[in-house]
């Protein structure tokens, strides 16, 4: 790869959808696109989505004056006013084509009867505006994603790289020059030489106990932009979701919700109604003030074994539950072994999905020259404090192609390459590993695993305080100590998956301390993050984003303006 | 918490010549899968065992693996339906890189192969239309995960190497059933001698399928098709 210097080439780090948005929008631009995954792109945790995409088309009979203008304007009220406008505004546009070109390369979309992509209401939104393929619109997007790319991989223009696993972002006064990654299979260590460079990693999830995501998504890939001097942007806004099934965490869709499922406590009451943020929206209120709503029932002692509440469909039919949400179904029988169709799914609020992330402009620029991140791993912002279900999958390809086209743009201009600090990085990086591999501390990574997840999710869960979240920074860090005298056993090159844990740990733990740092200094309540301390939303101090910036060893806290060009804040009720 | 033993083939490229079962006891709490007790074993015992994940929640179709003697995914297999003495191998008919880790390279060749990916001139500002009936023609052929479970437990595929496999020839199917493809030589892609008519109907791929598909009647509609057409 050091060698193939003639086409403009950009490396995408990540295969899920933003990851292959961008590799295609590179190769339609001529550039070539390296796609770089620690699993093989279909493994990516995008296959998991399953309620939907959220776009403007109209088509649904309740919609149909529906506006990419009415749309932006939920989103920013959904993101409790910490959105920038701008930014969201591009991204409610662009969706449209984004999603018509996707159904053009064959995405299955369900249909209404006139042959339209079907819609339906999801939390949040003035209509019915998301777009779905059953409850399985995560799988559709990303096989006919990665199926276009095959067809571009034909023609040489994409190369895939799974199982390689990228250790690091070279960069050096604020210019980036590749990456350095080592394959899983055999644990060689390559410096990767590109000017254009993108972080499509996404979320963070399991650096908290009880997540929805996949295993892989640690948050590690944030740490790759944050590492090479990328400062990271309100990571104190995690989104728990309302409805996970009890025991496994395992998502249990908004579309549920969205198709007229209810949410019961004990006495089969559907709570929603005793709380003033979400008393006329009920199950169509977003997912921050359901889930704390649904906590606060659980804590009165309304909920079930002080843990969980449920969902129930059974008054929508078995039809149309096998029509409207098989995955569900499926997910139910086998995970908790109910069937939704004859009794009601036991769940809980689960982390779901991390609003901030590597900070970026409207182009998916970072500071660094030729770096960009997008999708979850990115924080543009579209989200806000809160985001709305649906909107992720189409920030991933609105992003994506946005990343591809700029990075390409980037690419195809004046070459530039420092062998010596490519070298640099790359003993350094390969010491690095060679130093964990041969660690012998009396640690072993799982205690500090347990103890990260642990303290993140029971002090900076869906309700914080100042003392817990002074206690989680001092464990944090405590831990990121810990984690020098860890020692490993396996020291095997191939496959070798203490080391890969190892490795990600390093990142897990990076950024949970700035997630911890900005939702101590944001003495405020807004979107996600509620302060029992603060439980106002305070514009006049906090209707700024936060930074975090890691320099020389050592992070630092900022702030950054919003961007407020469109609407002003309002009171946010439902 | 409930006792199991976990025997699993284990082969490590740079040591052995030849895999070998180990056993491992492993405490698993009431509701626990086949993925838990390789993760404790990972975690708490050896944690040189090498397997693939990544979801955990049978969508994504990483750990697909052998499991008393029968095909299935480890992150939804739970153990109380396996008896106390559990028994795992890798998924069948690929090389082992190591352990529960295969060489899936043949299984995506054939998937590209058939050329997996729609081609349509399309140029509309808006969605082609497609009744909820067309729609529909292509349940049960776009919900595959292509975890391989298929692959590993067809006859066909361990004794032929050039065979396309289950996964890809639904794949074929897929696409043919979709009335917005354009793509001329798309039948031909999955109908010839190492594609659909190397099926031979044993109806393992619809036996494993953690998605209740069946690519062997996937394989069934294309070969009538053809045929149809030819009298």
């Amino acid at each position: 790869m050091e060698n193939e210097k003639l086409l403009p080439q950009v490396i995408i780090i990540g295969g899920g959808l933003t990851g292959l948005r961008a590799a295609l929008e590179a190769a339609k631009s001529g550039v070539k696109a390296f796609v770089f995954s620690k699993v093989h792109p279909l493994r990516s945790h995008s296959v998991a989505a399953q309620g939907g995409v959220n776009v403007a088309l109209g088509n649904n009979a309740e919609g149909r004056e529906d506006s990419w203008e009415l749309h932006t304007r939920d989103t920013i009220k959904g993101g409790d006013f910490l959105n920038d406008q701008d930014a969201t505004a591009l991204m409610c546009k662009e969706g449209i084509e984004r999603i018509i070109e996707i159904e053009h390369w064959g995405c299955p979309f369900s249909r209404t009867e006139e042959g339209r992509i079907a819609q339906r209401p999801f939390g949040g939104g003035t209509f019915p505006r998301t777009a779905y393929a059953a409850d399985r619109t995560g799988h559709a997007l990303l096989n006919t994603l990665y199926e276009q790319c095959i067809r571009l991989k034909s023609e040489g223009l994409i190369t895939f790289h799974d199982e390689w696993h990228v250790v690091s972002v070279i960069a050096s006064d604020a210019i980036c020059y590749g990456v350095i990654a080592y394959n899983l299979k055999t644990r060689e260590v390559r410096a990767v030489i590109s000017n254009a460079v993108i972080i499509a990693t996404g979320g963070a999830g399991r650096i908290y106990r009880n997540s929805t995501n996949a295993l892989i998504n640690t948050g590690m890939g944030m740490s790759l932009g944050y590492l090479a001097g990328a400062p990271l942007k309100d990571m104190e806004f995690i989104q728990f979701h309302p409805t996970t099934l009890y025991g496994s965490n395992i998502l249990i869709s908004e579309g549920s919700r969205g198709e007229g499922g209810f949410l019961i406590n004990k006495y089969g009451k559907r709570y929603l109604a005793e709380y003033p943020d979400s008393a006329k929206a009920m199950e169509m209120a977003p997912r921050d003030i359901i889930a704390r709503n649904t906590v606060r029932e659980i804590q009165k002692g309304n909920g079930f074994d002080n843990s969980y509440v449920l969902l129930d469909l059974r008054h929508l039919g078995g039809e149309k539950i096998e029509e409207r949400l098989p995955g569900i179904r499926e997910l139910s029988i086998k995970f908790a072994g109910i069937d939704p169709i004859e009794n009601p799914i036991p769940v809980q609020p689960g982390q779901h999905y991390t609003m901030g992330g590597i900070d970026v402009n409207i182009n998916t620029e970072t500071n660094i020259k030729g770096l960009y991140a997008a999708g979850e791993a990115a924080c543009v912002s579209v989200h806000g404090a809160n985001r709305l279900g649906g909107n992720s999958l189409l920030e991933t390809i609105v992003f994506g192609a946005i990343a591809g086209r700029n990075a390409s743009e980037y690419a195809k201009g004046d070459y530039h390459l420092n062998e010596s600090i490519v070298k640099e990085h790359e003993e350094k990086e390969t010491e690095r590993l060679s130093k964990i591999l041969s660690s012998n501390g009396e640690k072993t990574q799982w205690d500090i695993w347990n103890a990260l997840q642990a303290t993140v999710m029971e002090k900076v869960g869906i309700f914080r305080e100042k003392n817990k979240l002074k206690e989680a920074l001092e464990n944090i860090r405590g831990l990121i100590n810990t984690y020098k005298d860890i020692g490993l056993t396996d020291k095997g090159r191939s496959m070798n998956m203490e080391l890969y844990w190892a490795v990600e740990l390093h990142g897990s733990l990076l950024i949970s301390e700035a997630l911890v740092m900005g939702a101590l200094s944001r003495e405020e309540s807004r979107g996600s993050h509620f302060r029992e301390d603060f439980p106002q939303r305070d514009d006049e101090n906090f209707l700024k984003h936060t930074i975090v910036s890691y320099n020389n060893g050592s992070p630092a806290l900022g702030y950054k303006d919003v961007d407020t060009s469109i609407m002003k804040p309002e009171e946010r009720k439902y | 918490m409930n006792r199991y033993i976990f025997k699993i083939l284990r082969f490590n490229p740079e040591k052995d010549k030849k895999a070998r079962f180990a056993e491992y006891q492993v405490p698993l709490r009431e509701g626990s899968t086949v993925l838990d007790g390789l993760f404790y074993i990972h975690k708490q015992v050896d944690p040189s065992l090498s397997f693939r994940f990544s979801c955990r929640g049978s969508v994504c179709g990483s750990c697909a693996m052998n499991i008393n003697d029968s095909h299935r995914l480890a992150c939804e297999t739970q153990v109380k339906n396996l008896g106390s003495s559990i028994k795992i191998m890798p998924l069948r008919h690929l090389p082992v890189i190591k352990d529960l880790v295969v060489d899936m390279e043949r299984f995506w060749q054939s998937y590209e192969s058939i050329k997996p990916y729609l081609v349509s001139n399309s140029v509309n500002d808006k969605e082609n239309i497609v009744s909820p009936a067309e729609r529909k023609r292509l349940d049960g052929l776009i919900e595959c995960i292509l975890c391989g479970l298929c692959f590993g437990s067809c006859p066909v595929t361990a004794l032929n190497e050039n065979y396309l496999g289950p996964h890809a020839l639904l794949k074929h199917t897929r696409f043919t059933e979709d009335l917005r493809d354009e793509y001329k030589g798309r039948l031909k892609t999955g109908v010839k001698k190492e594609g659909v008519w190397g099926c031979r109907n044993v109806f393992n791929c619809q036996e494993v399928c953690p998605k209740n598909l069946s690519p062997a009647r996937a394989i069934i509609k294309t070969k009538l098709k053809v045929t149809r057409k030819k009298f």
